[in-house]
């Protein structure tokens, strides 16, 4: 419990979270006003369309995470940290802990702010949240924030500088996930299992929040085999196995 | 207590310390001292746990530094200033930490005040003088109110009146009945601050002793003498096994103190214009020792003379 309260005071003492948080809310609602905004018969309103520029906030997300942790190494405050807390295990899962909350926060409240804006804008859609696929897809936005955070944290204790750090993270997420359906043959099989593809099949599942459309109108729908609750599980997994290795290599390096 | 045995660490293909056993006690300000690139931080990171040695090992109080419990309340450290985020406050900075190691919230404050910070408390660190960054570093490694304080060349850019305070400050803390462990590369600064020295070069002790012991056997002394009848005098010093060297106006001796020279000169009858003991400077004497251990030397006179060359 102290370390988690150390970090929330390193975290929350520092400008990056506040500006990296505001950018989220920004950035998501901005392109939800834009969709929603945008809408027509060819493509309705959905709850799942309101949630269509989550992804976005999400590579914001994983900046501030990756962030929270490099500056610890630019600024050298990361030794100060193993010296007042020589267990690193216990320090870098704290810190974890600690962002992976602030992103699961952000998550939350930017979801149901577009999901709330899209209300405003199109008062007369079906935006009911009445299904569990519906919840899913706004409230599960927090969830995978803090999953995604987990693994920008791991990338940033693995990387140690902010730029190596947030461009991989993001090249990774935004290009070479998509660029690996392009390989012949096997290139769309492994796909199914890259971790952000499975990420999305938690939050779209098999597009019930969508109306029941198919992907081609409305938010493109993930190629991964797994139910959305296993899709879920996967994501975790590879979250907890990128930290696992954070902390180890950590542990037996130099700080 | 700080005890070191054998404390190697190798960085690939460089020995940066090299099997250094070494005792710092209480009581006393022990100067770490080596010309730079010597092995003095990365010694200073292992006894933290930052670094892990190679070989060997270092306690405090008998205890490796990763088994202390909230270690912050038994050792203090300022290894560098800079370590600090620029964005958080002087207070934030001290705040988690004192938190981490359940150090109550009022030590925050005293030590800010000990240090003369309280007024900037609430300012970003990224703002701060390097004077003030060092002072904040000064308020971290008191924070726990520790019984062993390391210091890493405190006084590196400091204005002279910084560097008194904190050479005050270190003796103060001695005084309490700290251990205080301090490095410097100026054997001048550690001849006012410690009373006891441990030298490296390359990696490897040198020696350990008293300062005061350092200083006089680094000054390897001489004698000045003039005389008009220097032709006598000299063979007469030459068989009592002095090294005689000519100087522009008379002789430089050593190897005998300049008692003994009045002797051998009265034995010879020889008229003395002048006969003092003429002492090297401190630095002088330090590069003596640590002469063959000084890395970059070599390099930096083989650069200015290419410098030169290129200039002309």
């Amino acid at each position: 419990m102290t370390l988690l309260a150390v970090e929330r005071i390193k975290l929350l003492t520092t400008r990056s979270p506040w500006w990296c948080a505001l950018i989220t809310l920004v950035v998501t609602s901005g392109f939800t006003a834009l969709v929603v905004g945008t809408a027509n018969e060819e493509f309705p309103v959905t709850v799942a369309t309101t949630q269509f520029s989550y992804s976005f906030g999400l590579a914001v997300v994983m900046v501030l995470a990756a962030l929270a942790v490099t500056t610890e190494y630019r600024f050298g405050t990361i030794r100060t940290t193993f010296q007042a807390v020589p267990n690193r295990g216990s320090a870098l899962l704290a810190k974890t802990g600690v962002i992976a909350a602030l992103a699961l926060v952000i998550g939350e409240i930017s979801a149901f702010a577009c999901w709330g804006l899209a209300n405003l804008l199109q008062p007369t859609a079906d935006l009911a949240l009445n299904s569990a696929a519906d919840w899913i897809n706004v409230a599960g936005v927090g969830v995978i924030y803090a999953l995604a955070a987990v693994v920008a944290v791991a990338v940033g204790v693995l990387v140690r500088h902010s730029a190596g750090a947030i461009s991989l993270l993001l090249i990774y997420n935004l290009a070479i996930e998509q660029l690996v359906q392009l390989i012949p043959n096997a290139g769309p099989k492994i796909y199914e299992w890259l971790p952000f593809n499975v990420a999305h099949k938690f939050i779209t599942g098999d597009g019930a929040a969508n109306a029941g459309r198919p992907g081609e109108a409305g938010v493109p729908l993930s190629t991964s085999p797994l139910s959305p609750g296993w899709a879920l599980a996967y994501f975790a997994a590879f979250a907890a196995v990128m930290l696992a290795i954070a902390i180890t290599t950590a542990k037996k390096r130099d700080a | 207590m700080i005890e070191a045995k054998g404390l190697t660490k190798r960085y690939g293909k460089t020995l940066a310390v090299d099997d250094l056993s070494f005792n710092v006690t209480p009581g006393k300000v022990t100067g770490f001292l080596g010309p730079n690139g010597a092995g003095k931080s990365t010694t200073m990171r292992m006894v933290l746990g930052l670094d892990n040695p190679t070989g060997g090992q270092v306690s405090i109080g008998g205890k490796r530094y990763n088994e202390l419990h909230h270690p912050l309340r038994t050792v203090g450290a300022l290894l560098d200033a800079k370590w600090v985020h620029p964005n958080r406050s002087a207070r934030a900075h001290l705040s988690w930490m004192a938190k981490s190691n359940k150090i109550p919230m009022r030590r925050v404050d005293e030590a800010l005040d000990v240090v003369g910070l309280t007024s900037v408390a609430n300012k970003r660190a990224g703002g701060f003088s390097l004077g003030m960054s060092q002072r904040l570093g000064i308020a971290s490694a008191l924070l726990g109110d520790p019984e062993v304080l390391l210091f890493d060349e405190p006084v590196n850019g400091l204005d002279p009146e910084g560097i008194l305070w904190i050479r005050r400050f270190m003796q103060r803390l001695a005084e309490e009945g700290r251990t205080v462990f301090v490095s410097s590369h100026l054997l001048s600064e550690m001849a006012l601050t410690a009373t006891e020295l441990v030298v490296i070069g390359r990696g490897k002790l040198i020696s350990q002793g008293s300062t005061d012991d350092f200083v006089a056997k680094a000054t390897d002394s001489t004698v000045k003498v003039r005389s008009p009848q220097l032709d006598k005098l000299r063979p007469a010093l030459s068989s009592a096994s002095a090294v005689v060297t000519d100087a522009e106006d008379g002789l430089i001796v050593s190897g005998l103190d300049s008692a003994k020279i009045g002797e051998i000169a009265m034995q010879q009858s020889v008229v003395l214009h002048e006969l003092s003991p003429q002492r090297g400077s401190l630095e002088e004497a330090f590069m003596q020792i640590t002469g063959d251990s000084v890395q970059y030397h070599a390099d930096i006179e083989a650069e200015a003379r290419k410098a030169l060359e290129s200039s002309h």
